[in-house]
């Protein structure tokens, strides 16, 4: 048995268990890990977030029992004191001793706090624990019980002094950032960066004073100001120091190792230190006599320990650490890579800056002009990402560097190319040390398909976060190429999405399946085309189901619903759910001599039920002549627009719910679609029509309609969004129609709306960009394929009934005018009901 | 009356002793189906146009002992022309009969021949 000694669980100490718990299960090794704070590793990188929510849990980089499930034992609020390294043991603070195999230290750094007469003062803070941010938030407190506006200034310009002071602007202190140097985040940026970033910041009422040295600290027990000499003070109640880290070092000093000049436990690229059985990673590490701030080069550390100590002896660490950040500060986003900025000589910059939008962004290209050197941007940083795989893998620039930061100003598409044209080596997630083709294997390979389960199963985005429009994108396009082979294909006949076939066949102006196979599918169609290929020729042309009637489903073949013995129900319209007494005994009668089981549906209208395939045409011109028409329950198409009642009887009642309902189902009826739809009308805010569960709804409140989409019951329920409010009854149906339209075109095959707006990337809003604002331009195509719809409606039962063709095909046998006699009913309650299946 | 899967069984062309004349080719939809009646059986039948070929099998669906087959789409997967059942759209070959989707009984198939405007279907009784 071999003990590893770990001291210091921080994130690169947490990093380095979690690199080897895998790899260690039963191979005889035993991990013991000292944390000197009172809880395991937390996600310092993100502890502004703890201002927010004051949840210590949710920054946990794994909870306490995650360490006993992995054979790891975690010994917290013990501080490790010295090394006896020839004796390979380690004392702790409470003066006991632990004998090691391996010592790993990652005891991290510390705040750096300048030798400023007067920071003992009560008031003067160091941003770097949550005990830290908790007496921060006490004090915070106790400013504002005394007096109304309290000041707080962060020494330190750097990253975490801007974050340092985002978060006392967040504790309700007027946020003032000190920097010594004469610009913001000095080792990223270039001045005019610098300069767009400050001007921001005070814009968001951040006060920036550069090129400040404090010469001490005012006040008399309790900080009260800041003296920069020659009589410039700047008047505060607190001051968070955040100057800069120094390396907690203080062990290796206990045992002589070799120590940098100004500090740092000394490394090799085996992470090795001046003791072969000593290790150090992290901030404390100093390797090429740097120490890297970061948590992206701490992890590699990590990893090389890992593999050192279980000789894997191969993975050495890299000579140069690539020191690119790109993060999000106060809102602002904020990037550096490569070589940031550079004299002339060295390379030549391209700089976009732009102060009214508060967008800088600079690149920096080699005298040829072949390679990306580095760069910055502040205020917007989307290609961040793939401008540093460009540099990471020295891929080529295009011909118009500039296109890189400006856009391409030639047609479309941005001057990048996809991420997919990435090598598959390029390390994506840096802090994880992720490949492009880990990520893509995950889903071509492994089936993964959100960026959730892509994180889970590689850790890519579990770092900062900062690859994780890139991972997205690459999800995204790797499913794209299964989907064009797998998914998106209608059927083997046709190599086309829905939405692909539906544009082919508007632009080809086709009106025939046969036709379409010939043009643009291969083979005989089957039961999948053919009724995906009928519902586009209804969305285009309003074409019936009785022209192309084998290409028809099941049930709109005989226009009826096939039930469970082979016979049909027959369902007419009843808009609205409004029915009259005289129609309600003209059902009654048909129903009656057809010798039909009746019931309510759910759709506010009555089913008939039972009827043989030949009595089909002879109902329907009964029910026909007593002024009813198809209902298309056996349609991908407008089933039904439920309502309330509405204000016409309802005391509680806001508006007509009635007759907008009826309105409006006379509007969709006969429209078919990707999926059926239905709609519900409510007359107040009590929702008895159960609008939000449809696929569209309108509630009325005060001042107006209220309108919902991407409802539905059945096997997933799900509540509608509201794409508008308050709106008068002609926009409600506008946008209504609009998105009904947009959900036809883009579909795919018996996809609801629900899945519909859950797959539409960007969701509601998005659809509120298209419907509303008109972002896609394509609303008066919209409104103008609605409106045909709309005006070439015509009752497919009544052209059936009045077409002798189409009347002749609704018999059992084409050679007898016998009956099919296997059908059998059973009693059921005063009706009948099928006989069992056996 | 109660179907029943025993009255249906394969006919190979070979076996055919009665080509019944089942009815004008007019009377069936084009890429569809329809059902005839012989005897006590119910045949479906169905017009692949496109390729100029006709094939029947038994009308009942042997998941649901439903007589409904002729009401189903028609089609082929992987060249193989078949039928989906209205019911469950359960897939069944039109050359072998064998259920294409899952693992129901295969169903009876019939020769079938057109001359002179007229369908008939090939039976061996």
């Amino acid at each position: 048995m071999k003990t590893i000694i770990v001291v210091g669980n921080g994130m690169v100490g947490y990093k380095f268990c979690e690199k080897i718990a895998d790899r260690i299960k039963g191979k005889g090794f035993k991990v013991l890990v000292f944390g000197e704070e009172p809880r395991a590793a937390y996600d310092r990188v993100h502890l502004s977030a703890f201002f927010g929510n004051r949840d210590a849990k949710a920054l946990e980089m794994a909870p306490m029992e995650w360490y006993a499930q992995n054979g790891i034992e975690l010994i917290i609020n013990e501080r490790v004191t010295d090394i006896h390294k020839t004796k390979k043991t380690i004392t702790t603070a409470n003066d006991k001793e632990f004998a090691y195999d391996y010592l790993v230290l990652a005891t991290g750094s510390a705040p750096f706090v300048p030798p400023i007469k007067g920071v003992e003062k009560k008031g003067v803070f160091v941003y770097r624990t949550i005990e830290d941010l908790e007496a921060m938030l006490d004090y915070a407190e106790e400013i504002k019980q005394r007096k109304p506006n309290g000041k707080a200034a962060v020494l330190g310009g750097g990253l975490l002094g801007l974050e340092a002071g985002k978060a006392v602007m967040d504790m309700g202190l007027e946020p003032h950032v000190v920097e010594f140097a004469p610009k913001l985040m000095p080792r990223q940026l270039d001045a005019r960066s610098s300069n767009v970033l400050q001007l921001t910041l005070e814009s968001m009422g951040i006060s920036i004073h550069t090129g400040k040295a404090t010469n001490s600290i005012l006040g008399n027990g309790a900080i009260t100001g800041m003296d920069f000499g020659e009589d410039d003070t700047l008047e505060v109640d607190m001051l968070v120091i955040s100057a800069g880290i120094r390396p907690r070092d203080e062990l290796a000093k206990t045992c002589n190792l070799e120590l940098g000049i100004r500090g740092g436990i000394v490394v090799n690229d085996k992470m090795q230190t001046s003791d072969p059985y000593i290790y150090a990673i992290g901030e404390v590490a100093l390797y090429n006599q740097m120490i890297y701030g970061l948590v992206a080069p701490g992890y590699e550390m990590a990893e090389v320990a890992v593999n050192q100590i279980l000789r894997a002896s191969d993975v050495v660490m890299k000579q140069e650490i690539d020191m690119s950040t790109k993060l999000k500060l106060i809102g602002v986003d904020v990037a550096s890579f490569g070589i940031p900025y550079m004299p002339a000589d060295k390379g030549l910059s391209i700089i976009y800056e732009n102060k009214t939008k508060g967008i800088y962004k600079r690149i920096n290209v080699s005298h040829d002009g072949k390679t990306l050197l580095g760069g910055i941007m502040v205020g917007d940083a989307e290609d961040y990402s793939i401008l540093h795989q460009m540099y990471l893998n020295n891929m080529p620039l295009p011909d118009n560097a500039e296109e890189l930061i400006v856009g391409s100003r030639g047609e479309g598409g941005s001057a990048f190319g996809s991420a997919m044209d990435l090598p598959d080596t390029a390390v994506i997630c840096s802090c994880e040390a992720v490949t492009k083709g880990a990520v893509c294997k995950s889903v071509l390979e492994d089936g993964l398909e959100s960026v959730k389960d892509v994180a889970k199963a590689t850790k890519a985005t579990t770092g900062c976060g900062g690859c994780k429009p890139m991972v997205t994108d690459l999800i995204k396009e790797s499913l794209k190429t299964l989907g064009k082979t797998v998914k998106e294909r209608i059927c083997e006949h046709f190599n086309y999405s829905r939405q692909e076939l539906y544009d082919l066949i508007k632009l080809k102006g086709i009106t025939d399946y046969d036709h379409l196979l010939d043009e643009v599918g291969n083979g005989n169609g089957c039961e999948v085309c053919k009724p995906a290929v009928a519902s586009i020729f209804a969305s285009l042309y309003n074409e019936t189901a009785n022209r192309q009637e084998s290409i028809q489903d099941s049930n709109d073949r005989f226009l009826a619903n096939i039930q469970r013995n082979g016979t049909y129900s027959v369902v007419p319209r009843v808009a609205g759910g409004e029915i009259t007494p005289k129609q309600l005994m003209a059902i009654g009668r048909i129903a009656q001599k057809y010798d039909l089981y009746t019931k309510i549906t759910g759709g506010q209208r009555i089913d008939m039920f039972g009827a043989q395939l030949h009595e089909l045409p002879l109902i329907w011109e009964e029910l026909i002549k007593e002024g009813f028409e198809t209902g298309q329950a056996y349609g991908k198409s407008l089933r039904t627009v439920k309502s309330c009642v509405g204000s016409t009887w309802c005391r509680y009642g806001m508006d007509e719910s009635v007759s907008f309902a009826i309105e409006i189902e006379n509007r969709y009826k006969g429209i078919r679609s990707p999926h059926k739809f239905k709609g519900g009308v409510s007359g107040c805010i009590r929702e008895c029509a159960e609008a939000r569960g449809k696929d569209f709804g309108f509630i009325a409140v005060e001042g107006g309609w209220n309108v919902y989409v991407g409802g539905n019951g059945g096997a997933n329920p799900k509540h509608a969004l509201l794409l508008a409010e308050k709106v008068d009854k002609e926009t409600a149906i506008k946008y209504v129609d609009r998105f009904i339209m947009f959900y036809i075109k883009t579909a795919q095959p018996l996809q609801r709306t629900a899945p519909w707006l859950e797959k539409l990337e960007g969701g509601i809003t998005y659809l509120q960009n298209v419907v509303i604002n008109d972002s896609l331009g394509i609303v008066k195509e919209l409104d103008d394929a609605m409106q045909a719809l709309v005006d070439s409606y015509v009752c497919e039962w009544k052209e059936a009934v009045e077409t002798p063709e189409i009347r002749e095909r609704y018999t059992h046998f084409v050679n007898s005018d016998d009956t099919d006699n296997t059908i059998e009913f059973v009693a059921l309650r005063d009706q009948k009901m099928p006989k069992e299946w056996v | 009356m109660i179907a029943h899967l025993n009255v249906y069984e394969t006919v190979s062309p070979n076996e055919v002793k009665v080509w019944f004349k089942a009815a004008p080719i007019s009377k069936f939809p084009k890429n569809g189906g329809a059902c005839i009646k012989y005897k006590d059986k119910q045949i479906a039948v169905f017009n692949f146009t496109r390729e100029g070929s006709w094939y029947a099998c038994q009308n009942l669906c042997p998941h649901k002992m439903e007589m409904v087959l002729s009401r189903g789409m028609i089609g082929e997967e992987h060249m193989e022309p078949k039928v989906a059942c209205p019911l469950h759209k359960n897939t069944f070959s039109l050359k072998t009969g064998e259920n294409l989707n899952g693992s129901l009984d295969a169903i009876a198939t019939y020769p079938v021949k057109t001359e002179n405007g007229f369908v008939y279907v090939g039976f061996s009784e």
